[in-house]
């Protein structure tokens, strides 16, 4: 089996009363698509903010690279390698798709501090930010500021974004919410093309597309993990069927 | 930028290269100031407008550079060297802004603008209430910082249409500089992250030690504004740094339009021309002041540099589309 690259051991998060994540473990390997499903409620977008650093675990551990990652920061965790994209999607309205790709390129790029270089000649963020662009295949919509994208382009800048980080990692909450079939189906073939050197997390409602693509798929109920493992065995799983999947396989 | 705004820009630089040939002292000196003080609005744009950073508190870094100056000759009759006491001042506010910043950036919003105007009240009280520089009532300084390099007599502070040059040089080179700084990969990320924070921490950026890096530049560059404004004046007291001064400035920012520095320039102008307009009229100018601020941020929300625009959007809203 491939190496875990991002792992969640015993995860917990409060909320005032409320246990939104409890005890999930979890491992995103290289080469894999793992999906996680689950109700809304069931804590998927909160594991997903558990592990992008944007909220800071009540317990458990996250490892990178077989290492714990000590106080996880969104910051941090992006310099790592982990790239994730919003639910609702959270771009620069104002820039243009291009601008935002480039600007999320810069991140990771060296000499960030040298006022005097115009960013616009910074050839290796403007390269990235083309490529990307092209991979989601925004290329013919890159001068349109991101604010006047459809819904679906939107949906599609979120991971072009993403990618311009060069993440080892994606964590992508709920990438084909909103989305046409055919852009669905675009984007499932980008994930497919990015997964050899790459771990996937997929939070997903869209059942088609999970099985589709997942190669594990992990299911959560109320906080915890109800069921994990490879899609056939997750779709015979009977307590999945009873809690979740009943009616829609 | 536009063609027709280039053309604008170099018809404002002529003239202000022409003025002191076209007219007399006292314009030469009011616009003098003017420029200190757009220079000054230059540097709180960069944080308002630029990064999103409200400040209440920006007056702090321009009147300590103020005090730093006439602390810095030996008694109140000899001249100091520009080419010595001016980067001292600077360096100070520069401190100054990392230490209030490095505290200040760890809150938001309206609790930001509270820290900041705390902070910079701090100091304030530190002039106002001890004998350091003459207390509330401040303390002159006789004899302007001397600009010699060797024996090489530069030019004169002391003459007006000298310090009004020199002031032009600052207000272009400050503008020079805050324009390629904003070009480079560093005021992108500032921009983005005035335009969503969260964002820019989820791609890696440290956002933190961007807005205090932007913080204490900005607090250099009032200091360098603040400096020449107690060289102009010959005169430090604690109003330089009270938050009249910073809330004066801040208008500044907002009346001329928010985020691309010319605007910080022509709100400077705008506001102290009115000022000086309206207190030439009638001893109740505040009042007309008052009026002239609100009906400027009513009809024209992007400010005056952002007229166009707005224009467009009230058109819009009159007619109800």
């Amino acid at each position: 089996m491939a190496e875990a690259l991002l792992a969640a051991r015993e995860l917990t998060f409060h909320f005032g009363g409320l246990v939104a994540v409890d005890r999930v473990s979890l491992d995103l390997r290289r080469s894999e698509i793992h999906a996680l499903i689950g109700t809304n409620g069931a804590g998927k977008s909160t594991l997903i903010n558990l592990l992008a650093g944007e909220l800071a675990a009540s317990s458990g551990t996250i490892t990178f690279r077989n290492q714990p990652v000590a106080r996880p920061r969104p910051q941090r965790m992006a310099r790592l390698g982990i790239g994730r994209t919003f639910q609702r999607s959270n771009v620069f309205a104002e820039l243009s798709a291009f601008e935002n790709c480039r600007l999320a390129a810069q991140a990771s790029r060296p000499r960030a501090w040298a006022v005097h270089e115009s960013a616009q000649r910074c050839e290796a963020s403007t390269a990235a930010a083309m490529n990307v662009l092209d991979t989601v295949g925004l290329s013919a919509r890159s001068r349109v500021a991101a604010g006047e994208l459809s819904h679906g382009e939107r949906r599609g800048l979120e991971i072009a974004m993403c990618l311009a980080t060069d993440p080892q990692v994606l964590l992508l909450d709920e990438p084909l919410a909103g989305m046409g079939a055919e852009e669905s189906q675009q984007v499932l073939g980008v994930l497919r093309s990015l997964k050899a050197e790459r771990a996937i997390l997929l939070v997903e409602h869209d059942m088609d597309a999970v099985f589709a693509v997942a190669d594990v798929i992990t299911v959560m109920a109320d906080g915890s993990v109800l069921a994990s493992g490879p899609p056939e065995r997750v779709r015979r799983d009977e307590a999945v069927r009873a809690a979740y999947l009943g009616e829609t396989i | 930028m536009s063609k027709a705004r280039r053309a604008l820009l170099l018809l404002a630089l002529l003239a202000l290269v022409a003025l002191p040939a076209l007219t007399g002292k006292f314009y030469v000196e009011l616009v003098a100031k003017i420029m200190i003080m757009a220079v000054f609005a230059m540097s709180l744009d960069l944080l308002v407008g630029v990064t999103g950073l409200v400040s209440l508190g920006h007056a702090a870094f321009f009147g300590l550079a103020g005090y730093v100056l006439v602390l810095a000759a030996p008694d109140k009759y000899a001249a100091v060297s520009l080419w010595t006491s001016l980067p001292l001042a600077v360096i100070a506010s520069a401190l100054l802004a990392l230490v209030i910043g490095a505290l200040a950036l760890r809150t938001r919003g309206v609790y930001f603008i509270m820290v900041t105007l705390a902070f910079s009240q701090m100091v304030y009280f530190v002039f106002h209430d001890t004998r350091v520089a003459g207390g509330s009532d401040g303390t002159y300084l006789y004899t302007k910082p001397q600009t010699n390099i060797g024996s090489w007599a530069t030019f004169d502070l002391a003459n007006s249409t000298h310090f009004y040059y020199a002031m032009l040089v600052l207000l272009i080179v400050s503008f020079a500089f805050l324009r390629i700084l904003l070009a480079s990969r560093f005021g992108h990320a500032l921009r983005g992250i005035r335009s969503n924070e969260q964002r820019m921490r989820a791609l890696g950026f440290n956002t933190y030690a961007y807005k205090l890096a932007a913080f204490t530049i900005a607090g250099a560059i009032a200091g360098l504004a603040g400096y020449f404004s107690a060289v102009q004046f010959g005169f430090v007291n604690p109003e330089m740094i009270s938050w009249h001064q910073s809330a004066n400035v801040l208008l500044m920012v907002i009346l001329g339009g928010m985020g691309n520095l010319l605007g910080a320039i022509v709100g400077a102008f705008a506001l102290v021309l009115t000022q000086d307009l309206f207190s030439s009229l009638t001893k109740h100018w505040l009042l007309l002041m008052g009026g002239f601020v609100i009906a400027a941020v009513m009809l024209l929300p992007r400010g005056l540099t952002g007229g166009g625009l707005a224009w467009k959007g009230w058109l819009r809203g009159v007619r109800g589309g």
